[in-house]
């Protein structure tokens, strides 16, 4: 579905990214753990066209996406959450929904998709003409996906969802992530810090380091091995 | 704080007050006899007043640092008269006839004064699309408003085109000029945005006074065509009759206007123009070209600034480039900020007070900038969210509900 070729991306002078390369299939639950600085989100933003990166290939359903704006990116069905929530804070929760749905124009469509979202997080519902930034860590986290779903992307991009938030919050965004897997098909690429959790949901998983993919395999795998173990889980 | 503490702060001001206003009340210089004067009783006069300006302020502060929570009496009518349909309903309709009937109960000077404060409500409002929602610091106004007013002078001088074509023909042009300026400067952001527009306004300036050969230059355009109705022309003699037509003109101007921005700050656009300010990135992933949603506002701006011109040329049937400089684009700013920034009454209220305040009060002219800037930083320091702020959405909480 996602296929990223030798991606180098640059802030300034400063590389972050070095010949990135990996792929999604649809329907998995891919997660990217690494340090901090690893370039994670970076990879994230590449993908999605908010730092273009400067060579290599990022091909989405065989078309070419790299150095497209985000605008048209999103357009293709690739929704960002991005890092650190940034919901809108003067707007509404309803609002902040209609603005995830903003290159659409299917009326109906919204509305079904705004009560599928309802459905996954009811506390949404209840707030939903309170400003976002009332809310909270955790109702945030969730208002930040439901808006990115309410684009109906097919590729979900996750920028660490667990920042944050307390264990049982974490919990609970985690098995709605497995379920939009399940019973949607969303495709979905997680960056996580908690590489235990994300690693337990993961189908497949890579790790990153200094801006290189050093390591690939099943989530499964990856939580047995040794150097994954003694770097990301701290046994 | 105590009593005493409050006397030797007031004491400490009115001291930091008499240095500050030394040169102004104190020092009297006569150039014609080479004399000075110290008058050492203003001093007094200054020290006495902020004393006790500064004493009853802080008492009445103290009182009411105890019930912040509660309402004031102000809020609470203002309150009262936003929530009861009644008021609200006798009030607007009592507005409406008054603004009706006013070319008709007052004289033709008063109607051209309020006409004038009219258009600066529609200024006011074209810029509040621009500062007040999309949150872009834009310091060259008046250039648009000046374009405006050119196209048409320019059109009507050489073709002969009337007020009704070049009205839409000059917004359009004023939006060309928003979009062909917005492409290169809205990268830029916060301060390097304003001091390019800035820059921009005076560039559209010098060149209106300086290249005599297309714009007249300092002497301007002169015999301009009044707006003709339907398709007459209303006779020059009958000025009093142009300056009504005008007014009402103006009015319908303004309903459109703001019929239109309540319209837009409700709209999609509206909504993306904050949520832009609020966090650019995450509207890039939300997919909204941050570039197209803000020259969007940066056009629709221009686009009034630039229908305000059009009238402005067929109002004054003259105009020069004194009529547009920078000080017309810091009073447009100051009515969006004064009134209350994305506020439509806020806006309106705005326009009303620095437009007809200093007319009304033109015998104390010379103290016009003096008031003004002092109204500025009093403004900032005690009500920084403008006259009337802007309330986005109102949300009550009850208490029945169960929490979670």
């Amino acid at each position: 579905m996602l296929e990223l070729n030798n991606v180098t991306t640059y802030y300034g002078n400063i590389q972050a990214l070095k010949d990135v390369s990996l792929i999604i299939n649809e329907g998995e639950i891919i997660t990217l753990i690494g340090a901090n600085g690893a370039g994670k989100t970076t990879t994230l933003m590449s993908i999605s066209g908010l730092t273009p990166p400067r060579s290599g290939q990022i091909v989405f359903e065989k078309n070419p996406i790299h150095g497209l704006n985000p605008e048209k990116i999103v357009r293709m069905g690739v929704s960002h959450v991005p890092e650190g929530r940034r919901i809108f804070p003067f707007l509404t929760v309803l609002e902040n929904l209609d603005m995830g749905a903003f290159l659409r124009k299917d009326k109906d469509g919204i509305r079904k998709d705004l009560k599928y979202v309802f459905e996954l997080f009811p506390i949404l519902a209840q707030r939903k003409h309170q400003a976002g930034g009332t809310l909270s860590g955790g109702e945030q986290q969730m208002l930040a996906i439901s808006r990115a779903l309410m684009a109906r992307p097919r590729l979900l991009l996750l920028d660490e969802p667990s920042l944050g938030l307390a264990p049982l919050i974490i919990k609970q965004i985690f098995s709605i992530i497995e379920k939009l897997n399940k019973e949607h098909n969303t495709t979905i690429f997680l960056v996580e810090q908690n590489a235990n959790l994300a690693l337990k949901i993961a189908h497949r998983a890579y790790v990153m380091e200094n801006g290189n993919i050093t390591l690939t395999g099943s989530g499964h795998d990856l939580l047995s091995n040794d150097a994954v173990k003694k770097a990301y889980l701290g046994i | 704080m105590t009593p005493l503490k409050h006397i030797l702060r007031s004491i400490m001001i009115s001291i930091w007050f008499m240095f500050l206003t030394f040169p102004l009340m104190v020092v009297y210089i006569n150039p014609l006899n080479y004399t000075v004067t110290w008058r050492w009783k203003n001093m007094i006069m200054v020290g006495i007043g902020t004393f006790f300006a500064s004493f009853f302020w802080r008492r009445f502060q103290n009182r009411t640092v105890g019930n912040n929570d509660k309402p004031s009496l102000g809020q609470k009518t203002l309150n009262h008269i936003y929530t009861s349909p009644e008021i609200s309903r006798m009030l607007l309709g009592v507005l409406i006839l008054f603004t009706l009937s006013f070319p008709f109960i007052f004289s033709t000077y008063q109607t051209n004064v309020f006409t004038t404060a009219l258009m600066y409500v529609v200024l006011g409002l074209g810029l509040n699309i621009v500062v007040g929602l999309a949150g872009l610091l834009d310091l060259g106004y008046v250039a648009f408003y000046a374009v405006g007013a050119y196209s048409y002078a320019l059109l009507n001088h050489h073709f002969g085109v009337g007020f009704w074509v070049a009205l839409p023909l000059g917004a359009l042009v004023a939006a060309f000029f928003g979009i062909l300026l917005g492409i290169p400067v809205l990268r830029l952001r916060g301060d390097y945005l304003a001091i390019v527009t800035l820059g921009f306004g005076e560039i559209i300036r010098l060149i209106l006074e300086n290249w005599d050969k297309v714009f007249f230059g300092p002497s301007g355009i002169s015999n301009i065509s009044r707006p003709a109705f339907f398709g007459v022309e209303l006779v020059e003699k009958s000025i009093p009759h142009a300056i009504k037509y005008m007014y009402y003109l103006v009015l319908l101007l303004v309903l459109f206007t703001i019929f239109f921005v309540n319209r837009l700050k409700n709209s999609r656009i509206g909504r993306a123009w904050i949520a832009l300010r609020e966090d650019e990135i995450a509207c890039q992933a939300m997919g909204i070209n941050k570039m197209r949603t803000k020259l969007t506002a940066f056009a629709l701006g221009a686009t009034w600034a630039g229908m305000v011109g059009v009238i402005f040329a067929a109002k004054t049937t003259f105009i020069n480039p004194a009529s547009f400089t920078f000080m017309e684009s810091a009073i447009i700013l100051s009515i969006v900020v004064l009134g209350g920034m994305g506020s439509i009454p806020g806006v309106i209220l705005g326009a009303f007070f620095l437009v007809l305040l200093p007319e009304y009060f033109r015998t104390l002219g010379d103290y016009r900038m003096l008031a003004f800037g002092a109204s500025m930083v009093i403004m900032m320091v005690f009500r920084p969210q403008g006259l009337i702020s802007h309330i986005r959405t109102k949300y009550n909480f009850n208490a029945k509900e169960p929490l979670a």
